[in-house]
C-alpha cells in the first residue's frame, strides 16, 4: 500500500480561513463608525414631542420580563397614532449587550430594561441619544439623581425593585425558628444550610445580591463575609428559576431551604399566581435588611428614524397609566411619586426603607473583578 | 507507468491500490458549492465578525489563569464519560429498535427521538423533580442528563445503519462457528463502525458544547467552556476574552473531527444494501433475545420515559390533587398584557421555523454529504468545515449573526429568516452525519448498470443512489426539524417576532414566581413534547411508504 | 482466432477491439488485445481468475478508458461516446438489481430512461419475463429472488431495451451446476433468437462450450501479434 502523505491537516486550513476572514472583517469593522453617534442636528434634550403624529411605527426593544396591559398600550397607540412593536430578546444583560454592539444601526427605537448595573456600560457606548421629558420631574429624587450629572440624561428611570433575601414564613413556624433579619445573621450557625443564591456570573439577582454585600461590608470586607456564608453551608444555583422553583421550600415542590435570594415583589407575586382559591397571604416574606435597589431604565436609540415618536414613548413609560400598570405587569415599583398601588402591592409588597446600591459607573469598572474574585472565595 | 483512467463521462470507480474512490455524477466541487457558500456567508462571515471584535491581546490573559484550564479540563472529560456512556446504553437499543420486529417500534423510535428537542431547562427541572437532592451538582447527574439527550443520536444513526446490513454476513459467520459475541466482534462491527464513529462524534460535539444541561444541573466545580463564552460575551460583553475562549474551543473541536473523519472513511466498506423490508426484522424469540428486548426496554422506560412522564405529571397536579388548572391558565395567563403569546400561535411559529430549517437543512446537508462521499481526501475539509457550527457557541454565531447583517442592503436583522438560518447551521451537520455512511456503503457498480442501461449519469445517480438515501435523508430531516422545534439559545437571541416559539415562552413562563406560571410551563412542555413526537413519527410513516417490495 | 488475417480488415465485425492496452502501476492488465464478434455471434472468453476478463468487459462496455487502443462497432470508433449511449448492455455475476424497485421496475428501468411509454414498456417487460420464463414476477420484490431467477431478471433487465450488443460477466458463477448448465443453453437459444451479438466471459469451460457459438482463450488475445 503507497504511503501518503499527509498534507496540512485540512481542517486547520478552514480555521485558518477563518482567521483570515476575521482579519477582513476587522478592517471592514474599524472602516465603519462603530463608536459614539455625532450629536444629531436634531432637537434640544428638553424638547417634548408633538401631540400627534403621522401614522408611524416604533420598535421597543426590552428584555424578556418586559408586559404592559394591552389596554394601556392601545390607549397610547390610539391617541397617538403611533404603532408599538414590542420585541423581546433575552434578559437585560444581553439586550444591553445587543444593542451596544449594534450601535449607530440600532435594531429598534426604544430601549427599555437598561438597569443600574448595566448603566454606565450602555452610556459609555453612546447608544442612547439624551431625553429630559417634563415629567422627570415627577420622578423620585433619588433615581432621577442616578441620570443627571455624567450620564446626561440619556436615559429616564421607570421602575425600580429590591433584591431581597425571601423567607419561608411556614418552614421557620414550623420549626419553631426565628428567622433571619440582617445579612450578617446569615452567617449564624442558627441558619447553617438555609440558604440558596444565585451565582452572579450567570445571574442579575445574584449580582445583585453580591452588590448588596459589597455595598455593606466595603471592597475589603465583602469576600471575608462570603467566605462565612460558603462556611455556613450557602448553596449556589446557576439562575433565579432554579434558586426559587427548584430549591425554595415555598416555591417548587422538592425545595429544602427556606431561604432565597429572590425579590421584594415575589410574595405578593405567589399570591397572585397562585390558583383559586387564592390565598389570602402570602407563606413568605422578606428580610428588609440587605436589600439591594435595582433601577430600571428607558432610553431613546441613537440613529433612530423615529425620535419624536420614540420621545413619545418615553412620555408615556413616565405617564400615570403606565406607571399604575407596572406593579402587576411586572412586578416592580413605579418610579413616579404618588402613583397608586394595587391592594395586594400595599398590603404584602414590602419596601425596604434604607436599600443599599452602589455608583454605577464603580459597578461597571469593577464588576468582572468583584465577580472573579467572588469565584475564587465561593467556589473553589 | 501505465494507468486506466476511469471513463470521464460514465464516472466509474478509479482503482488507486487498495482505495477505491466513488466519483459523483457531477464534479465533488460543483456539489460543495452549494453548503460552502452557505457556511461561508452565514456562518464563518458573522463568527469572523465576532472575533474582529474582540481582536486585541487582552483576552490571551484569559490563557494564563489556572481557572480556565481547569474549566477546559472538565469540559473535555464530561464530554468524553458523556459519549462513551452514551454509546455504550444506546447499542442495545439500536439494535433491538431496528431489528427485531416488535409492536410499536415505530413509536419507539418516535418517543426516543423527543428528549433531544426539550429545552434543556426543562429537562434539568424534570431531573431535579426525580432525583434526590444532593445529586444535583454531580457529574453523575450530567453525564445521566446527557445520555437523555443524545440516546436518540446514537439509535437514530447507528440503527439506521444496522437495520440495513445483510443478516446473511452474521449468519454465514455463525455457520462458521463463531459465537454471537464473536460474530458481532468480527463482522458487524466493522460494518457498523463509521455509522458508531458518526455518532460517537456527534454526541461529543453536543456533549461538549453543552450549556443548558450544565447550567442547570451543574454545580460549582462543573462549568464548561461554553458557558464560560456565553459568560464573557452575552452578560461580560469581554468580547476579547470570549474571541481567545471561542477560537480554543474551535482548534478543539477541528482537531477531534478531523481524527473522527479520518477514522470513519477509512473504515467504510461498500457492501450490498438491502432495503430494510419486513423479512429482515427477526422476531425475538430465544431466551437471551427476549432479555435484551426487555432490558432494551426497561432502560428506555427508566431512563426517557420517567423524565417525561414527570413533567406531564407535573403540569396536571395542582395544589390538592390532580387539575387542569394550569392547562387552562396556558390560554389566559398574562392575557392583558404584552407578553400574552397565545399557545396555538407558538406551536405555529416553531412548526414554520421547524420546516423551513428541515427544508433547507436537507439540501446544504445532502448536496455536502455528497460532496464529501466523491471528494476524496479533499472532501475531508468540507466535513470538518460543516461540523464546526457545532463545535462553536451558539452565543458566538448569534451575536456574529446580529452584526453581520446589520447594515443594509444585508440588514437582515428584521426578517424572519434569521432564525431558521441559525437552526439550520446547526441542523446540517446532523444530515451529514446521517446521510454520508449510507451513501459510502451504495454500492457503485448499481449506477454502472444503470450507464449500461442507458441512463446519464446524474439521471443514474438520480434513480439509483437516490431512492436508496431516502431513508437517510428523511432520518436527517426528522433531526433538523427536531432541532428546530427546541432550540432555544439562537431563538431567544435572534427573534423579532411578538410571537415566541415554544421553548422560549416555556422558558420565559419558568421565570416568574407563582405556581401557575411554573404549572403552566410543564404544561406548554408537555405541548412541545407531543409536537415533537408527532412530527417524528411523521416523518417515520413518511419514509416507509413507498419502498418497493413491502 | 485471434489477430487479423491479412486482408480480413474489410470483414464487417460488429464488434472489433484494437491493440487495447490496460494496466495498473506496474501491472499490464490486457496488452494489446485483438477481437472481433461477428453479428449474431455469441463469444465467450475464456480465462482465470484475475485475467482481465471483467476489465476487459468494462472498457467495452464504456465504464474504463483504455490506456491504448481502440474499441470499434461496425467500424466507429467507440471512445468519444460514453457508456449511455453505446447500448451494450451488461450482465453482473451477482445479478446487482435495484433494491429499490420489484422486478418490473428493474426489467422496465433502460425503457423508463429511454423514454418509452408506460403502456409500451409494460407490454414489453412482460414480454420479456415470459422470454427468461419469469412471467407474471413481475410484482415481486427483488429480495425475494432466489438466485437463479435473480440472474433471469438481470439478464431480462439488459435485453429490455434492444441492445446491440450484450455483456456478460461470468453470469452463472452464483448458480448451481444443474442450474447453470440449464440456465446457460436458455441464454444462448434466447440470444440467436433476438439475433444480439454478445460476449460471454467465464472461467468455466463447460458453460463456455453451452454458450459460445465460439471459445477464445483469454490468454491468446493477450499475445501481441
Amino acid at each position: 500500500m503507497r504511503r501518503v502523505v499527509v498534507q496540512s491537516p485540512p481542517v486547520l486550513v478552514a480555521v485558518a480561513g477563518l482567521c483570515a476572514l476575521a482579519l477582513a472583517a476587522c478592517s471592514a469593522a474599524s472602516g465603519s463608525g462603530a463608536g459614539t453617534p455625532s450629536p444629531s442636528a436634531d432637537p434640544s434634550l428638553t424638547a417634548a414631542p408633538p401631540a400627534s403624529f403621522a401614522p408611524a411605527t416604533i420598535t421597543l426593544l426590552a428584555h424578556d420580563s418586559f408586559a404592559v396591559s394591552k389596554a394601556v398600550l392601545a390607549a397610547f397607540e390610539a391617541r397617538t397614532g403611533i404603532t408599538v412593536n414590542v420585541v423581546t430578546g433575552g434578559d437585560a444583560g444581553q439586550v444591553v449587550n445587543k444593542a451596544v454592539l449594534t450601535a449607530g444601526a440600532p435594531e429598534g427605537d426604544v430601549l427599555f430594561g437598561v438597569d443600574n448595573t448595566l448603566l454606565s456600560r450602555a452610556v459609555d457606548a453612546g447608544i442612547f441619544a439624551p431625553y429630559k421629558p417634563a415629567a422627570l420631574a415627577q420622578v423620585r429624587p433619588d433615581l432621577t439623581a442616578l441620570v443627571s450629572g455624567s450620564v446626561g440624561y440619556a436615559v429616564v428611570p421607570v421602575d425600580y425593585g429590591d433584591v431581597c433575601v425571601n423567607i419561608d414564613d411556614r418552614w421557620f413556624a414550623a420549626k419553631g425558628v426565628t428567622p433571619p433579619s440582617t445579612l450578617e445573621d446569615l452567617t449564624k450557625p442558627a441558619y447553617k444550610g438555609l440558604l440558596v443564591v444565585e451565582n452572579p456570573a450567570t445571574s442579575s439577582t445574584g449580582l445583585a445580591f453580591l452588590l448588596a454585600s459589597i455595598a455593606r461590608y466595603g471592597t475589603s470586607g465583602w469576600q471575608g463575609y462570603w467566605a462565612r456564608l460558603k462556611a455556613n453551608g450557602v448553596k449556589v444555583d446557576d439562575g433565579w428559576t432554579q434558586a426559587y422553583e427548584g430549591d425554595f421550600s415555598d416555591g417548587g415542590k422538592n425545595g429544602r431551604r427556606p431561604l432565597v435570594v429572590s425579590y421584594a415583589s415575589s410574595p405578593p407575586a405567589e399570591i397572585v399566581y397562585a390558583s383559586d382559591p387564592k390565598p389570602t397571604h402570602p407563606n413568605s416574606s422578606v428580610m428588609l435588611d440587605g436589600c439591594f435597589r435595582q433601577v430600571e431604565f428607558v432610553g431613546v436609540l441613537a440613529g433612530t428614524a423615529h425620535e419624536q415618536a420614540a420621545r413619545a414613548f418615553v412620555d408615556f413609560m413616565l405617564s400615570q397609566p403606565f406607571q399604575a400598570d407596572e406593579p402587576l405587569s411586572m412586578f416592580v415599583d413605579p418610579s413616579v411619586v404618588g402613583t397608586p398601588l394595587p391592594p395586594v402591592f400595599t398590603a404584602w409588597a414590602a419596601t425596604p426603607t434604607r436599600s443599599l446600591s452602589l455608583p454605577p459607573a464603580q459597578i461597571t469598572a469593577d464588576r468582572a473583578a468583584w465577580v472573579d474574585a467572588w469565584t475564587q472565595v465561593v467556589q473553589s | 507507468m501505465l494507468r486506466a483512467r476511469p471513463s470521464s463521462t460514465s464516472r466509474a470507480q478509479t482503482r488507486r491500490g487498495d482505495q477505491q474512490q466513488v466519483r459523483g455524477p457531477v464534479p465533488a466541487w460543483v456539489l460543495a458549492l452549494v453548503p460552502a457558500a452557505f457556511l461561508l456567508v452565514f456562518f464563518a462571515w458573522p463568527v469572523a465578525n465576532i472575533l474582529a471584535r474582540g481582536a486585541s491581546t487582552d483576552g490571551l490573559v484569559l490563557l494564563a489563569r489556572p481557572q480556565t484550564w481547569r474549566i477546559v479540563e472538565f469540559t473535555i472529560v464530561q464530554a468524553v464519560l458523556s459519549t462513551v456512556l452514551t454509546v455504550l446504553v444506546a447499542m442495545p437499543g439500536a439494535y433491538v429498535l431496528n431489528r427485531y420486529a416488535i409492536r410499536g417500534r415505530r413509536v419507539l423510535i418516535a418517543l426516543v427521538t423527543v428528549p433531544f428537542v426539550l429545552p434543556t431547562v426543562v429537562v434539568g427541572l424534570a431531573f431535579r423533580a426525580l432525583l434526590p437532592a444532593d445529586w444535583i451538582g454531580s457529574l453523575a447527574v450530567i453525564l445521566l442528563a446527557h445520555v437523555f439527550f443524545n440516546y436518540a443520536v446514537v439509535v437514530r444513526i447507528v440503527g439506521g445503519l444496522w437495520g440495513q446490513l445483510d443478516p446473511r454476513y452474521m449468519q454465514a459467520a455463525r455457520s462458521l462457528g463463531a459465537t454471537p459475541w464473536q460474530g458481532f466482534r468480527t463482522v458487524t462491527w466493522p460494518l457498523l463502525r463509521p455509522a458508531v464513529l458518526a455518532a460517537a462524534a456527534l454526541v461529543f460535539l453536543f456533549t461538549f458544547t453543552s450549556f443548558g444541561v450544565v447550567l442547570v444541573l451543574g454545580g460549582p466545580t462543573t462549568t464548561t467552556l461554553e458557558v464560560e463564552i456565553f459568560l464573557r460575551t452575552a452578560e461580560l460583553l469581554d468580547l476579547p476574552g470570549a474571541a481567545v475562549l471561542a477560537v480554543l474551543q474551535m482548534l478543539m473541536l477541528a482537531v477531534v473531527l478531523l481524527v473522527a473523519a479520518r477514522l470513519q472513511a477509512g473504515t467504510s466498506v461498500a457492501q450490498r444494501l438491502r432495503v430494510p423490508s419486513a423479512r429482515s426484522l427477526t422476531r425475538p424469540r430465544t431466551p437471551g433475545q427476549r432479555a435484551l428486548l426487555g432490558t432494551v426496554l426497561g432502560s428506555i422506560l427508566v431512563l426517557l420515559v420517567l423524565p417525561l412522564a414527570a413533567l406531564v405529571a407535573r403540569s396536571v397536579r395542582v395544589r390538592d390533587g390532580w387539575g387542569l388548572t394550569y392547562w387552562r391558565a396556558l390560554g389566559s395567563i398574562d392575557a392583558g398584557t404584552t407578553r400574552f403569546a397565545p399557545p396555538l400561535d407558538s406551536i405555529r411559529v416553531s412548526l414554520q421555523y421547524a420546516v423551513v430549517t428541515a427544508a433547507l437543512a436537507v439540501l446544504v446537508g445532502g448536496l455536502a454529504a455528497c460532496a464529501v462521499a466523491y471528494a476524496g481526501r479533499a472532501g475531508r475539509v468540507l466535513d470538518a468545515a460543516v461540523m464546526l457550527p457545532l463545535g462553536t457557541s451558539a452565543v458566538t454565531v448569534g451575536f456574529g449573526l446580529l452584526i453581520a447583517f446589520a447594515r443594509a442592503p444585508l440588514d437582515l436583522r428584521g426578517t424572519w429568516v434569521m432564525v431558521p438560518l441559525a437552526h439550520t447551521l446547526v441542523a446540517v451537520p446532523l444530515v451529514l452525519r446521517a446521510v454520508l455512511p449510507v451513501l459510502r456503503s451504495i454500492d457503485p457498480r448499481l449506477r454502472q448498470v444503470a450507464a449500461t442501461l442507458g441512463a446519464r449519469p446524474v439521471r443514474a445517480w438520480a434513480s439509483v443512489d437516490l431512492p436508496l438515501l431516502r431513508r437517510a435523508l428523511v432520518v436527517g430531516a426528522g433531526f433538523a426539524f427536531a432541532v428546530s422545534m427546541g432550540e432555544f439559545g439562537a431563538t431567544a437571541f435572534l427573534a423579532r417576532s411578538d410571537t415566541p416559539t415554544l421553548p422560549v415562552q416555556v422558558v420565559r413562563l419558568l421565570s416568574r414566581p407563582g405556581e401557575i406560571p411554573y404549572g403552566a410551563a410543564m404544561a406548554l412542555a408537555t405541548v412541545l413534547m407531543v409536537v415533537t413526537a408527532g412530527a417524528v413519527l411523521g416523518a417515520e410513516a413518511l419514509q416507509g411508504r413507498g419502498q418497493a417490495g413491502r | 482466432m485471434s489477430g487479423p488475417v491479412p486482408g480480413s480488415e474489410r470483414v464487417v465485425a460488429a464488434l472489433a477491439l484494437r491493440e487495447v492496452c490496460v494496466g495498473y502501476g506496474e501491472r499490464a492488465v490486457l496488452d494489446r488485445v485483438w477481437l472481433d464478434v461477428a453479428p449474431g455471434q455469441v463469444v465467450t472468453l475464456l480465462g482465470p481468475s484475475g485475467s482481465g476478463k471483467s476489465t476487459l468487459l468494462q472498457v467495452i462496455a464504456g465504464l474504463l478508458v483504455p490506456d491504448r487502443g481502440q474499441v470499434l462497432w461496425d467500424g466507429h470508433d467507440l471512445t468519444a461516446v460514453p457508456a449511455h449511449r453505446r447500448g451494450f448492455g451488461l450482465v453482473f455475476q451477482d445479478a446487482l438489481l435495484f433494491p429499490h424497485l420489484d422486478v418490473a421496475g428493474n426489467v422496465g428501468y433502460g425503457l423508463g430512461v429511454a423514454g418509452i411509454g408506460r403502456a409500451q414498456a409494460s407490454a414489453r417487460v412482460a414480454e420479456l419475463l415470459d422470454l427468461v420464463a419469469l412471467g407474471g414476477y413481475g410484482g415481486r420484490s427483488v429480495t425475494t429472488l432466489s438466485g437463479g431467477e435473480a440472474q433471469r431478471v438481470a439478464l431480462a433487465r439488459a435485453l429490455a431495451p434492444a441492445p446491440r450488443l450484450l455483456l456478460l460477466d461470468e453470469p452463472f458463477g452464483a448458480l448451481d451446476r444443474e442450474l447453470r448448465d440449464r440456465l446457460a443453453v436458455d441464454v444462448r437459444a434466447l440470444l440467436h433468437q433476438l439475433g444480439t451479438p454478445a460476449l460471454h466471459v467465464t472461467h468455466d469451460l463447460a458453460e463456455a462450450e453451452l454458450v459460445g457459438d465460439r471459445v477464445v482463450h483469454l490468454a491468446d488475445l493477450a499475445r501481441p501479434v
